[in-house]
């Protein structure tokens, strides 16, 4: 039998309404989703049954985990943090600024970190091989940035607004227009892949794995705000996306940082 | 809202984690992800291993990364990791010569992956080890682990961690000597031979 929406929503609605139990209960709020989450089909063998080994980083400084890679200003170009700027023309779409600030959950910023993203064009689609999507690829747009914060914390991307796409899981499966991220920390125990996606956008109840994310509060942290001020006049629509690092870090490793 | 007021401590909260997705291959690897080790070093290691889902069925859609000290120990940082060409726009790899300890590689579709980096020294009273994190489509939230190296029983016996890891699942956090100069680790996400995964707390 064919999975519907209507099949999908349902399980949605399922997680829910266990999960604000939960809470109604007094069980912790999740700011992460859960690795098992069977909406997300591609999950279900996909995730670990037992339960991880917690190590407590606050007693062992040693701990290599408690360390991160540096990155530097060999690692990227000036133009990898500008998307609209890596071909010969100038790629399809409505081009649009994406800043923010990267910070711990002290509300420190972190400095000199790096910072990957990747999206598909305005039409939905991704320049990959493997993606069937039939939309048209732009030859002026791969989708792909680069950037290092800066001392501030702050990172900076100009792109091209991505568009949602089907992508099969059931009858009518389609993804709320995102960008991928992928963020270091001070402490390789904060490494965060995340998507950002758009205000108001209306696929966000349909979509299983924005809301895997259980939390109404926390999946509201993934949606970036407009901001006029941030909209560069004749060019581009400001979105302002500030991220926090989870996982634990050693406040003594900082210094100097 | 995703503008945070860090005067307001009660509003900086985690940002959730979300799955990597099937689409990251045009933008995550880079050539020489796997090549960790400077060229020619003679504490060079050679890992090799396969990521199975709970199926027992190789995953061609994901990728480790591997962060380790030097082998005294020493945690490098050191940038370059993935040098760039500001002329062509493209990778220039590593340098062969510096360690940065981190490296990226993705599965091919067979669902392997190889990497070559140096032996880690011990720090405190941890046996040697490397940092592992796996990503894939269909991972909410990335896994740590660790490749903790076979042959020093000793300091294996009094490490922190596999101390306490049950005996029968201590071996999935060991790398196994193929004798042919590689080390094995596969990282079984599910079901029989689950590999241990790590939480930091």
């Amino acid at each position: 039998m064919t999975l519907t929406q209507a099949d999908i929503d349902q399980e949605i609605a399922t997680r829910h309404a266990a999960y604000e139990k939960g809470i109604a209960d007094g069980a912790p709020v999740e700011h992460q989703p859960r690795r098992d989450y069977a909406p997300y089909r591609s999950s279900v063998l996909r995730h670990p049954k037992q339960p991880p080994v917690a190590i407590d980083v606050s007693k062992d400084p040693e701990l290599v985990e408690l360390s991160s890679p540096a990155f530097g200003e060999r690692d990227i170009t000036e133009i990898d943090n500008d998307l609209t700027r890596q071909h010969h023309g100038e790629p399809i779409g409505e081009r649009i600024t994406v800043s923010g600030r990267l910070l711990d959950r002290e509300g420190r910023p972190i400095r000199g970190q790096l910072v990957e993203i990747w999206q598909a064009n305005s039409a939905g689609r991704y320049a990959h091989q493997r993606e069937q999507h039939d939309a048209p690829l732009d030859p002026n747009f791969t989708g792909v940035g680069r950037t290092l914060t800066d001392d501030d914390g702050h990172y900076h991307f100009t792109t091209i607004q991505p568009g949602p796409y089907p992508w099969r899981q059931h009858l009518n499966a389609w993804r709320p227009a995102h960008i991928h991220f992928s963020l270091f920390g001070t402490a390789f125990t904060q490494r965060l892949v995340t998507q950002m996606y758009f205000p108001s956008d209306p696929l966000f109840p349909y979509d299983p794995i924005i809301q895997s994310v259980t939390d109404d509060a926390a999946r509201q942290r993934l949606v970036a705000t407009y901001d006029h001020g941030l909209s560069v006049p004749e060019f581009s629509l400001g979105y302002v996306w500030d991220i926090v690092l989870d996982g634990p870090h050693a406040t003594w490793m900082e210094e100097g940082r | 809202m995703t503008k945070i007021d860090t005067n307001r401590p009660e509003t900086v909260l985690p940002t959730p984690s979300h799955t990597v997705g099937p689409f990251y291959g045009h933008a995550l690897p880079f050539p020489g992800g796997g090549d960790i080790a400077p060229v020619g070093h003679p504490d060079t290691i050679t890992l090799q291993g396969y990521v199975l889902d709970g199926a027992g069925d190789p995953l061609p859609d994901a990728f480790v990364e591997l962060w380790g000290p030097d082998p005294d120990g020493n945690v490098p940082q050191v940038d370059g990791s993935m040098r760039r060409d500001p002329a062509s726009g493209g990778f220039l790899g590593r340098n062969g010569v510096e360690f940065t300890g981190w490296g990226r590689v993705q599965t091919d579709t067979d669902g392997h992956w190889t990497a070559r980096t140096l032996r880690p020294g011990a720090r405190g009273r941890n046996a040697p080890y490397l940092s592992v994190c796996v990503f894939a489509r269909g991972l909410l939230v990335h896994l740590y682990t660790r490749i903790y190296l076979p042959g020093d029983e000793a300091a294996l016996a009094a490490d922190p961690l596999l101390s306490r890891v049950e005996e029968t699942r201590r071996g999935t956090l060991i790398a196994e000597d193929r004798g042919d100069g590689t080390l094995r680790f596969d990282i079984r996400l599910q079901g029989e031979g689950e590999t241990v995964f790590l939480e930091y707390r």
